[in-house]
C-alpha cells in the first residue's frame, strides 16, 4: 500500500429502508400517483432504487388545492410562536434522523457520504432551526408591522443538493406563513418523500407541506397553476427564462436561482497551499454539479505553473469511487443525461484548442463517472470559458492586473459567485466591490450557511435565499 | 413626417407652453382667448389678429441623451396639445435607435454613478431639488397647461415632486445600512451582506401626474446607483424634457439619466428586449396585456421586472421604500477570521 492508499470504509446502508415504490405527499397523506412512474437510480451503479409516482396536471390541483385549504385553515391563523415550534420540531428530527439522511441522499444522489454527512444535512437542519425562530419575529425584519404571507408557493427544486434545496425553499416559506407544493427533481426525489414522512412525524398539520415527484412537465404544471402564489426555482438558466416567461403577468411573486460560470482569482500574493485546497474546493465539491462552483480559475500570470503544478499534485490524491465510502472524495455525476452534457462540452474544448489534463483515475465499470479534469490553454471565447459544465471540469484563463482580472471576470451573463485569493486587503475588498455576482468568497470557496443571504446577479436570477434577505421572497412586500 | 402634419386650426394659438401657461397665471383670459380663436378660425381670417408686440421664442423640445439634447435620429415629432386641445408644442418622437442610444450612454455611466459615494449621490439629487425649486413657475404652467389643472393642483404637484427629489436625497447614504447585515454564520469567517446597484434601468413613467409620476419612479431608481432610461409618453414629454434642463444643470454626470419622449407602444419592446438592460418599471404601462408581453421578452436576460400596479396608484402617497429596493441586488462577501 502507497502512502495514500487506504482500505474501503463504506458506510452501512442498511439505515435506509427505501420503499418498493413512493406515491406522492399530499394533504399529508401518500396517494397513488395518475401521471404513471419513473424510476430512481443509484447513479453511482445503475441500480433501480424505487418506482416514484408521476404527478399528472390533475394531481398538481389536488395538491394546490390541499396547500390551499391548510393555508386558509389552518396554517395562516396560526401564531407565529406555533409556526415556529413546528419548524424547531421539523429541525430536531432532521438531526435525529441526520445518518439516514445522509446515506439516503448519497444513494439517491451518488455525491460523497463525507459532503451528505457533513455539509448538506448539518446545514439543512441548520436551515429549519434559523427559520424556526423568525416566524414569530417577522415584525422586526424591516418590513412594517405586520408582514403579511403570500399564500400556496410552487417550488421547484434541482438534483444537485436535494434535501438543502428543499430546506432553502421550505423553511423560509413555512416561517412566513405560507404553505407549500414542492417538486423534487425526478433524477433524486427519495430524500423528499422521506422528509414528507419526516412532517408526518412533526404533526405538520395535513397539507402544509405537499410533495409532488415528476419531470418536467409536473414541475410546469404547478408553476402555471392559477391557485400558485409564488414562485421559487432552482435550477438551469434556461428553465428559469421559461418559468419568468409563464409567470409573467400574474401577480405571482417569483424568485430564481439559476446558473453561474464563477470567477476563481488567484493573485501573485496568494498563499499557495490555502488556494489550491479552495481551488479543490471550488471545482470538485458535489462532483463540480454545483451552481455557485468556482468553473473559471482566473490565475495571475506570473504564478501560473506553480499553482497548477501544486493543483495537479493535489488532483493527484483525489480518490473517485463508490460514494458510501468515507474516503471518496468524488462521487458519481447525477444521471447519464448529465454526464453526456460534460462529455460532449469537455469534447469541445479539446475540439477548440483547450489543453485538457486528469490525474490517472480509475472510473468504475458501472453507473456515471467522470475523472476530475483541467483544461489549460482556455480562451475567454471557448465554450468551456462560457457554458455552465456543471461537472468536475475546471477551466484556466490567465491575467495580469487587477482591472484584466475583473473584466474577464465579468465577462459572463452569470452573477451568482467569485473567488478572489490575496494577502492584500484592500485588493479583496476592492475586488470584492467590483465583481457582479451575488456571493464573493475571499481567500475560501463554496461555503454557505443559513444566516448568509445567496442569489445572483444578471442571468443568475433574482431574489435572495437564506437569512433576513431570504424571508422578502415568502412575504407580501 | 406624418405625425409633424400641420393643422391651421390651431396654429391660432401663438403662445409655446410655457409662455401661455405662464400668462395664464398674470393674464387669466389667455387660455380662454386661445379657445375662442380654436372656434373662431373663419372669423379670425375674415378680421386678421393684430400681431403681437413681442413674438414669443419657444423652446424646441428634444431627448436627452449622454448629458446631451438631441433631436429623434428619426427626425420624427409629434404634437403636444394642451388638455383642451391647443397646439404646445413639437416633441421628439423618440425611436428604437434613440432608445440603443439611450442604453449605451447608460451602461457607459453606470460605472462612476454607482461607483461615486453615497454622499455626492444625495448631494446631486437634493440639487436637483433646488434647480427644480428655481424653475418652480415654469414646471407650474407646463404641468397646468399639459394636465389643464387649476394653479392650485399644478402648484401641489410641483411641490410634491419637488420635495420627493429632497426625500430620494436623504436616501442615498441610508438605504444601503437598513438593507445591509453582519450575518452570524456557524464558522469562523467575517460575513457581510450589502446591498448594490442592479445596473441599467428601463422606466416607462406614467402619463399622470405628469411630473410627479416620473420623479417618482426615476428618483429612486439613480438614488440607489442605478443609471436609467426613462420614457416620458405622449404629453408627459414636456415636463420630462424640462425636467432634463434642470438635471442638466444639477451636476448629474451625463448618461445617468437619459429620457426619451414618444410612445411606450414603439420604445417598449426594444427596451424589454435589450441585453444591457438590467430592469424594467413598467409603472406607466396601462395596457395589461402590452405590460404582460414586455414582462414576456424582459424574461430573456433575466431583467428585474417592477409590474404595473393593480389597484390605481395615488403617487401623492408617501413612497415607502419599495422603489428603492426594487432595483438593488445584495452581494454576501465571506473572509476566513484568523490570525
Amino acid at each position: 500500500m502507497g502512502i495514500f492508499d487506504y482500505a474501503p470504509a463504506p458506510e452501512s446502508r442498511a439505515i435506509v429502508d427505501i420503499r418498493p415504490s413512493y406515491g406522492l405527499f399530499i394533504g399529508g397523506e401518500f396517494v397513488p400517483a395518475t401521471g404513471g412512474t419513473f424510476k430512481s437510480v443509484n447513479p453511482a451503479n445503475e441500480e433501480v432504487l424505487a418506482e416514484i409516482g408521476e404527478a399528472s396536471a390533475e394531481d398538481v390541483d389536488r395538491a394546490v388545492a390541499a396547500a390551499r385549504l391548510a393555508y386558509d385553515g389552518v396554517w395562516s391563523r396560526m401564531p407565529g410562536g406555533e409556526r415556529a415550534k413546528y419548524l424547531f420540531r421539523i429541525a430536531r428530527i432532521i438531526q435525529e434522523r441526520a445518518r439516514e439522511l445522509a446515506v439516503l441522499e448519497s444513494i439517491d444522489n451518488g455525491k460523497p457520504i463525507r459532503e451528505t454527512r457533513d455539509v448538506d444535512v448539518p446545514l439543512v437542519a441548520a436551515h429549519f432551526f434559523h427559520y424556526a425562530g423568525w416566524a414569530d419575529k417577522l415584525e422586526f425584519a424591516g418590513y412594517g408591522s405586520n408582514p403579511r404571507s403570500l399564500g400556496v408557493a410552487a417550488q421547484v427544486i434541482p438534483w444537485n443538493f436535494p434535501l438543502l434545496m428543499l430546506a432553502w425553499k421550505i423553511a423560509p416559506a413555512l416561517a412566513c406563513g405560507n404553505t407549500v407544493v414542492l417538486k423534487p427533481a425526478e433524477t433524486t426525489p427519495l430524500t423528499a418523500l422521506l422528509f414528507a414522512e419526516i412532517c408526518q412525524q412533526a404533526e405538520l398539520p395535513a397539507g402544509v407541506v405537499n410533495i409532488v415527484t415528476g419531470a418536467g412537465e409536473t414541475g410546469a404544471a404547478l408553476i402555471a397553476h392559477p391557485g400558485v402564489d409564488k414562485v421559487a426555482f432552482t435550477g438551469s438558466t434556461a428553465v428559469g427564462r421559461a418559468i419568468a416567461r409563464t409567470v409573467a403577468g400574474s401577480r405571482k411573486k417569483l424568485t430564481l436561482e439559476l446558473g453561474g460560470k464563477a470567477a476563481n482569482i488567484v493573485f501573485d500574493d496568494a498563499p499557495i497551499d490555502q488556494a489550491v485546497e479552495g481551488i479543490i474546493d471550488s471545482i470538485f465539491f458535489n462532483q463540480g454539479q454545483v451552481c455557485c462552483a468556482g468553473s473559471r480559475l482566473l490565475v495571475q500570470e506570473s504564478i501560473q505553473d506553480e499553482l497548477l503544478d501544486a493543483l495537479r499534485r493535489r488532483m493527484g490524491t483525489l480518490r473517485l469511487g463508490d460514494p458510501l465510502d468515507k474516503n471518496t472524495d468524488i462521487g458519481a455525476i447525477n444521471s447519464a443525461e448529465q454526464l453526456a452534457r460534460i462529455t460532449e462540452l469537455t469534447a469541445a474544448g479539446e475540439a477548440e484548442g483547450a489543453e485538457r489534463w486528469s490525474p490517472p483515475c480509475e472510473l468504475p465499470a458501472q453507473g456515471f463517472w467522470f475523472a476530475p479534469t483541467i483544461f489549460t490553454n482556455v480562451s475567454a471565447t471557448h465554450r468551456i470559458a462560457r457554458e455552465e459544465i456543471f461537472g468536475p471540469v475546471l477551466s484556466v484563463l490567465t491575467f495580469r492586473t487587477p482591472d484584466e482580472a475583473i473584466a474577464k471576470a465579468n465577462n459572463t451573463p452569470y452573477g451568482l459567485s467569485a473567488g478572489v485569493w490575496t494577502e492584500k486587503g484592500s485588493r479583496i475588498l476592492s475586488m470584492a466591490k467590483r465583481l457582479r455576482a451575488g456571493v464573493v468568497w475571499a481567500n475560501t470557496f463554496n461555503k454557505f450557511d443559513p444566516t448568509s443571504p445567496f442569489g445572483g446577479y444578471k442571468e443568475s436570477g433574482y431574489g435572495r435565499e437564506g437569512g433576513l434577505h431570504g424571508l422578502e421572497g415568502y412575504l407580501d412586500v | 413626417m406624418s405625425e409633424t402634419k400641420s393643422p391651421a386650426k390651431k396654429t391660432a394659438a401663438k403662445k409655446t407652453a410655457a409662455a401661455a401657461a405662464a400668462a395664464a397665471k398674470t393674464e387669466k383670459a389667455a387660455a380662454v382667448d386661445a379657445v375662442v380663436a380654436d372656434d373662431a378660425v373663419v372669423a379670425t381670417t375674415a378680421s386678421p389678429t393684430p400681431a403681437p408686440v413681442r413674438l414669443d421664442v419657444r423652446k424646441t423640445y428634444k431627448l436627452y441623451i449622454g448629458g446631451a439634447f438631441p433631436r429623434s435620429e428619426s427626425g420624427r415629432s409629434y404634437q403636444v396639445a394642451a388638455a383642451d386641445g391647443t397646439f404646445l408644442a413639437n416633441a421628439a418622437l423618440a425611436s428604437r435607435k434613440d432608445a440603443r442610444d439611450a442604453v449605451t450612454k447608460a451602461r457607459g455611466a453606470f460605472s462612476g454613478w454607482s461607483g461615486a459615494t453615497a454622499y455626492l449621490r444625495g448631494q446631486i439629487l437634493y440639487r436637483i431639488a433646488e434647480m427644480l425649486e428655481g424653475r418652480r413657475e415654469q414646471f407650474v404652467a407646463e404641468v397646468r397647461a399639459v394636465e389643464g389643472l387649476s394653479a392650485r393642483q399644478a402648484e401641489a404637484q410641483v411641490d410634491a415632486a419637488i420635495d420627493r427629489w429632497v426625500w430620494y436625497a436623504g436616501w442615498t447614504d441610508k438605504i444601503g445600512q437598513i438593507r445591509s447585515s453582519a450575518n452570524p454564520v456557524s464558522g469562523p469567517y467575517w460575513n457581510v451582506s450589502s446591498p448594490e446597484p442592479t445596473g441599467v434601468v428601463a422606466l416607462f413613467a406614467p402619463e399622470r401626474p405628469a411630473l410627479l409620476g416620473l420623479v417618482s419612479v426615476l428618483a429612486p431608481a439613480i438614488a440607489v446607483g442605478n443609471t436609467a432610461v426613462l420614457v416620458a409618453q405622449d404629453s408627459a414629454a414636456l415636463p420630462a424634457i424640462a425636467l432634463a434642463e434642470v438635471l442638466a444643470t444639477s451636476d448629474l454626470p451625463g448618461g445617468v439619466v437619459n429620457i426619451l419622449t414618444g410612445k411606450a407602444a414603439e420604445l417598449g419592446k426594444p427596451l424589454a428586449e435589450h441585453l444591457d438592460v438590467d430592469a424594467l418599471d413598467l409603472a406607466g404601462i396601462a395596457d395589461t396585456e402590452f405590460a404582460t408581453s414586455l414582462e414576456q421578452a424582459a424574461a430573456e436576460n433575466l431583467k428585474r421586472v417592477l409590474r404595473p400596479s393593480s389597484a390605481p396608484t395615488d403617487w401623492n402617497d408617501a413612497p415607502g421604500t419599495t422603489r428603492l429596493t426594487a432595483f438593488l441586488e445584495t452581494k454576501t462577501v465571506w473572509h476566513p477570521v484568523g490570525a
